[in-house]
């Protein structure tokens, strides 16, 4: 699957971060890193880090499947 | 007919069947399209591209994946619809027809177009020797291949990593080269990393994060020369301090280079600067005329602000792109009456040592600076940027929360020093200079640029001619 955050919008609140561990981290006190395309036996983890967010920074595609080829 | 449901009659048959040509596919490309597709384009849609690679994200490439956590091939970009588009990927656009209304592809092929969109960016600035350049372990960062090589390059744990220019992108790098433990020196021409940008008052608390971290960091000198072995791999860097360098790998982080080749000789406002468009992104041609069916956004563009006195700005942030793609295409299919502009408050970010860096405005459109919040020793701050009393700009060291507090403030052109947030308030307010580098000197390259009132940046020839006569030349601009 793929994500992908708004980093200007993200405050740092890393709610995220311990529903979704692998894929989200913080680098220091408020970097947040993240892996933009994580396996899709991630997705239901990553889902509920993206509503987890209070600001709503976390982008994830919304193609039922791997993205219309180029 | 009346004039205005000719009008109305004629959007909605270009929304069934008219053909929009997209250049560019990467983050203003794509959501560019995507937001054609909402705004109920119904036509053909292509989308050109140089590089082989569907749409795919620049910032984790400097980060993430040089740190080896994440595949280079795995920034793609989620899609936020289908665009039912027909993608050219790996061939470049090398020219453009106005009269015909036609891109020129490399491959000699023609794609018409009733309607353009410019998306076409910039690429990382080469070293300058090319044949320095072609050596063995130099390289530059701005594709997902250039961050494969140069991963795989770090991986190898090389004896010590030369890094030519500490901006943002430069000193990303750097941090990275500090948690894979390797031996990095970063040579910056300017006084300290990051001043084209933020100032020589938050450069050298840039240069203190990098020496605390155990980059070697070497300001005020430029890397006069690069040598390798009998191999051509790159071993040695001769500066102009006079010291040599033993390197393995050399990273010429030394800024961008607008990709407008392609539209010379279309009689549009391009040049060194990108291409000029008003703040609905619409281009302007060569006489600083604004055309009717060609459009800009993303890195590329540059569009007076209205925060900035009507100054014309380039801005390389991610949200731009975002942001002007969409409006670019709002405007491509949408009557005057609903044209919207983008008028974005800058804004960007840059993780680095463990430090998220954030700033909304333009930094170097003021000249003073006051520490506004939180504490510089814990690198744990907020400060402003003015320019004759009002708030132009601010940026944060690990403070990103009270970002929103000064973007508000700068939007309405608040006062300067700005009211005190009443809270975690530095201990000395006083304003100072923010000591950017004169902008006719160069130094590491800024990501935004104000380049002043004039759209084109050559000169327009205007030629006014009277009747019966050869009228005589002028050169405007």
């Amino acid at each position: 699957m793929r994500i992908v955050v708004d980093l200007n919008r993200c405050q740092g609140y890393a709610q995220c971060v311990p529903l979704a561990p692998t894929v989200l981290k913080l680098n220091g006190e408020e970097a947040l890193m993240y892996d933009p395309n994580p396996d899709d036996s991630l997705r239901q983890q990553v889902l509920r880090a993206v509503a987890s967010c209070p600001v709503q920074a976390i982008i994830v595609d919304r193609l039922e499947e791997e993205g219309e080829k180029a | 007919m009346k004039t205005a449901a000719l009008v109305s009659g004629l959007v909605t048959e270009f929304k069934t069947s008219g053909r929009i040509v997209i250049v560019g596919a990467s983050l203003a490309g794509l959501r560019a399209a995507e937001a054609l597709r909402d705004e109920g384009f119904n036509g053909s849609l292509t989308i050109i591209g140089d590089e082989k690679h569907e749409p795919y994200d620049r910032p984790p490439l400097s980060k993430q994946v040089l740190k080896g956590w994440v595949k280079a091939e795995h920034t793609k970009l989620p899609r936020m619809r289908k665009v039912d588009a027909e993608w050219r990927l790996g061939v470049a656009a090398t020219g453009l027809d106005r009269k015909t209304k036609q891109v020129r592809l490399a491959n000699g092929n023609q794609v018409p177009y009733d309607r353009l969109l410019i998306a076409t960016g910039t690429r990382a600035r080469p070293w300058f020797n090319p044949k320095e350049a072609a050596l063995e372990g130099v390289f530059t960062l701005r594709t997902s291949d250039d961050a494969g090589r140069l991963q795989a390059a770090l991986a190898a744990k090389p004896g010590r990593v030369l890094i030519v220019g500490a901006g943002f992108i430069g000193s990303e790098m750097a941090s990275v080269c500090r948690e894979l433990g390797l031996a990095v020196t970063v040579a910056e021409r300017a006084g300290a990393p990051l001043v084209g940008a933020l100032g020589g008052v938050i450069g050298d608390i840039a240069a203190e994060m990098q020496r605390d971290h155990g980059v070697d960091l070497r300001t005020g000198v430029s890397v006069e020369a690069l040598e390798g072995d009998v191999k051509g791999h790159v071993r040695r860097a001769r500066l102009s301090d006079g010291t040599t360098l033993d390197v393995d790998v050399v990273v010429a982080s030394l800024g961008s280079i607008r990709n407008t080749e392609w539209l010379e000789g279309a009689g549009l406002a391009t040049g060194f600067w990108g291409v000029a468009c008003d703040a609905g992104c619409r281009v302007f041609d060569l006489h600083g005329v604004v055309t009717d069916n060609i459009f800009v956004a993303g890195d590329i563009a540059r569009a007076p602000h209205v925060l900035y006195e009507y100054q014309f700005l380039s801005l390389e942030h991610w949200d731009n792109a975002v942001l002007g793609g969409k409006v670019a295409a709002h405007n491509m299919v949408s009557l005057e009456a609903d044209r919207r502009p983008h008028l974005p408050l800058p804004a960007f970010w840059s993780g680095q040592f463990g430090v998220n860096i954030k700033g909304v405005g333009v930094g170097p459109f003021g000249d003073e600076i006051v520490i506004t919040q939180g504490s510089v020793k814990e690198r744990r701050f907020a400060a402003a940027y003015g320019r004759r009393g009002r708030i132009v700009a601010a940026v944060t060291f690990n403070h990103g929360k009270w970002l929103e507090y000064y973007g508000a403030l700068i939007e309405r052109s608040a006062p300067f020093p700005p009211p005190a947030p009443g809270y975690d308030q530095a201990g000395d307010m006083k304003p100072v200079p923010a000591r950017f580098p004169d902008p006719r000197t160069p130094t590491a390259f800024p990501d935004v640029v104000l380049t002043g009132h004039d759209p084109t940046e050559r000169g327009a020839e205007y030629r006014p001619k009277k009747r019966g006569e050869v009228g005589e030349t002028k050169r405007a601009a």
